[in-house]
């Protein structure tokens, strides 16, 4: 069941490349058909989930999720904490059976081929679990064993390279600090350059500096792969996602662009005014086209009123009829944390 | 499976287990058949290899736990189990991995004692007076036995995410494996009419059988099929108890 405009890509490459062959006759043309072979394995390495329901006992944990990733994309799973996305991307590894519905990853069933699906995968678990006891080249080692990798050393340095680890290569990793640890875990999914990457929260827990460098690391990954990653952090997915899934008790809230997405939401535009001392909120609610106001701190409200409406001369002007003092005032369309909100229902940190 | 056949072997050398090991049974075993006086070869009027025979299981019923109960309790402990899954790697060739390992150490425990064997040989009278394939037989017996104990300990340690709890268990298994069923034997209900029957469920009968030096097929089912069937209800446990 292969998109057929993948299938048609493929059959205009394989004539170009056919000409292209027949001018250069330098290249062997077996070459040309092998490669086309690997481009064409490369091309459909999408990520499709149908109809996915886990059932832990009573609780639904999942609940009809489908979605699709493409190559070349980079999809957030965005929920909070208990939403079930440690369950789908277990289920999407292989590791854990689906009550119902399937998962097909480059053309092959989840649960009917585990073998060749492990081979195309790299996952790093929630929490990052390793082996504390190991050295960094000695755990990638070990995690080489289990691919076919032509020549394992020469890929364990490469990759400690590209990962960035080359200053702490030589220590235990059960000695390294927690982003450090976090780009072994890296390290360990990519070994084997899987065409496919399942990172779970893989930012959990960095200071800053350490964030914008994982950031940067997902981010130049997800230009070749296939990568889906779970966060319950904003910022991250407007930083690095092509798509959001925004998932609420397992079930789907929201699959969309980005741009959509706040396109979508863009239904009101939202005046932050801060205050300094004593003032009216009811005066403010009267003012011309002003939809409704939140107070979200006692000097701090949100007038809010319909897309394209600029209310702040009406507000300033109100303020001075009242003798209020205005230190702050900003016009906002809505952001992806208030998207977030709206659909899932809960806070953000 | 070699792959973690071969971490597991450099990890016992790696934090000492494999060394603790080794160094506990040599030292336990030398002081017992060379210095205590009771249990002395040299003592002895016989030149013969029974007294360590008869006190290895004892030994093996503690440290084949020891050596097994941190195979996978610590991989669920760490959350690795889930890294090692999602590897293409099955249940058995993980369980299949480790439990070699743990047998290849064995293994290297028992070849020392072979030191034993060439010390008896030169005391004998004549020299080289020795049941040979008794003494080969009891080997045989004691490395089946203690992989039967190790597929015990496998199967403890893939029940829980505690080390402790694991040996306690595996411990408890391996005891009841070996000396439970002699003991079954002996109940009322059996005593007289079943208590061969039931004494041949046990280890210790075909451990015994074995170190007579002449090696019966049906002991080596027997051991062989134990370890079959722990490593199996452990491949099931993997797959089903954890995965759920």
């Amino acid at each position: 069941m292969l998109n057929t405009m993948v299938h048609k890509k493929n059959f205009e490459d394989y004539f170009e490349n056919l000409v292209q062959g027949m001018l250069k006759p330098t290249i062997n043309p077996f070459q040309i058909l092998l490669n086309l072979h690997f481009q064409h394995k490369k091309k459909s390495m999408s990520v499709r989930v149908e109809g996915l329901t886990k059932i832990y006992g009573e609780q639904k944990a999942i609940d009809k999720l489908s979605f699709q990733v493409e190559k070349g994309q980079i999809l957030g799973f965005l929920g909070p904490n208990g939403a079930g996305k440690s369950t789908t991307m277990k289920i999407l590894t292989g590791y854990l059976p689906p009550t119902e519905g399937s998962v097909e990853i480059g053309g092959f069933d989840v649960q009917a081929n585990p073998k060749e699906i492990r081979r195309l995968i790299g996952y790093l678990p929630e929490n990052n679990p390793l082996y504390g006891d190991l050295y960094i080249k000695e755990y990638l080692h070990f995690v080489a064993g289990f691919y076919p990798i032509k020549n394992p050393s020469a890929r364990v340095s490469e990759v400690i390279d590209l990962i960035g680890l080359t200053p702490e290569k030589h220590k235990k990793i059960g000695a390294l600090s927690k982003g450090y640890k976090q780009r072994v875990g890296l390290a360990q999914a990519i070994i084997h350059d899987p065409q496919v990457l399942i990172l779970d929260e893989p930012t959990t827990g960095l200071d800053p500096n350490q964030l914008v460098e994982i950031r940067s690391l997902i981010k130049a990954l997800g230009k070749e792969k296939t990568l889906i990653f779970s966060t319950h952090i904003m910022q991250e997915v407007t930083a690095l996602c092509d798509r959001v899934l925004i998932i609420k008790d397992g079930k789907m809230q929201a699959n969309d662009t980005l741009q959509n997405l706040q396109s979508t939401f863009q239904g009101e535009w939202v005046t932050t005014v801060t205050f300094q001392g004593l003032f009216t909120l009811e005066h403010f609610k009267k003012i011309k086209d002003v939809q409704r106001i939140r107070q979200i701190h006692p000097d701090v409200i949100q007038v809010i009123t319909a897309p394209g409406i600029d209310v702040r001369p009406l507000i300033f002007k109100q303020a001075v009829k009242d003798d209020n003092i205005i230190i702050g005032m900003q016009q906002d369309r809505r952001s992806v944390e208030e998207i977030f909100q709206k659909l899932t229902g809960s806070d953000i940190q | 499976m070699w792959v973690i056949y071969k971490k597991e072997l450099t990890t016992f050398f790696n934090n000492l287990t494999g060394y603790l090991v080794l160094s506990v049974f040599l030292t336990v075993m030398g002081l017992f058949l060379f210095v205590f006086p009771e249990t002395s070869l040299l003592e002895s009027n016989f030149a013969s290899l029974e007294p360590f025979f008869e006190m290895a299981p004892s030994l093996f019923l503690f440290l084949v736990p020891a050596i097994t109960m941190r195979l996978l309790a610590e991989e669920r402990q760490l959350g690795t189990l889930a890294l090692l899954l999602t590897k293409p790697i099955d249940e058995m060739g993980l369980v299949i991995g480790k439990f070699l390992a743990a047998v290849s150490l064995l293994f290297l425990a028992l070849v020392p004692t072979l030191f034993y064997y060439i010390t008896l040989y030169f005391l004998g009278s004549p020299v080289g007076n020795l049941d040979t394939g008794a003494i080969m037989g009891s080997y045989l017996g004691l490395l089946l036995l203690g992989s039967a104990f190790a597929s015990i300990g496998m199967l403890a340690s893939s029940l829980t995410e505690s080390q402790i709890v694991a040996f306690v268990l595996a411990v408890t298994g391996c005891f009841l494996f070996f000396y439970g069923f002699y003991f079954l034997s002996g109940l009322p209900v059996f005593f007289g009419k079943w208590d061969a029957l039931v004494q041949q469920f046990g280890m210790d009968y075909h451990y015994h059988a074995l170190s007579k030096g002449a090696p019966d097929t049906r002991d080596l089912i027997y051991f062989l099929s134990v370890i079959a069937i722990f490593l199996l209800i452990t491949r099931f446990v993997l797959q089903y108890r954890i995965r759920s």
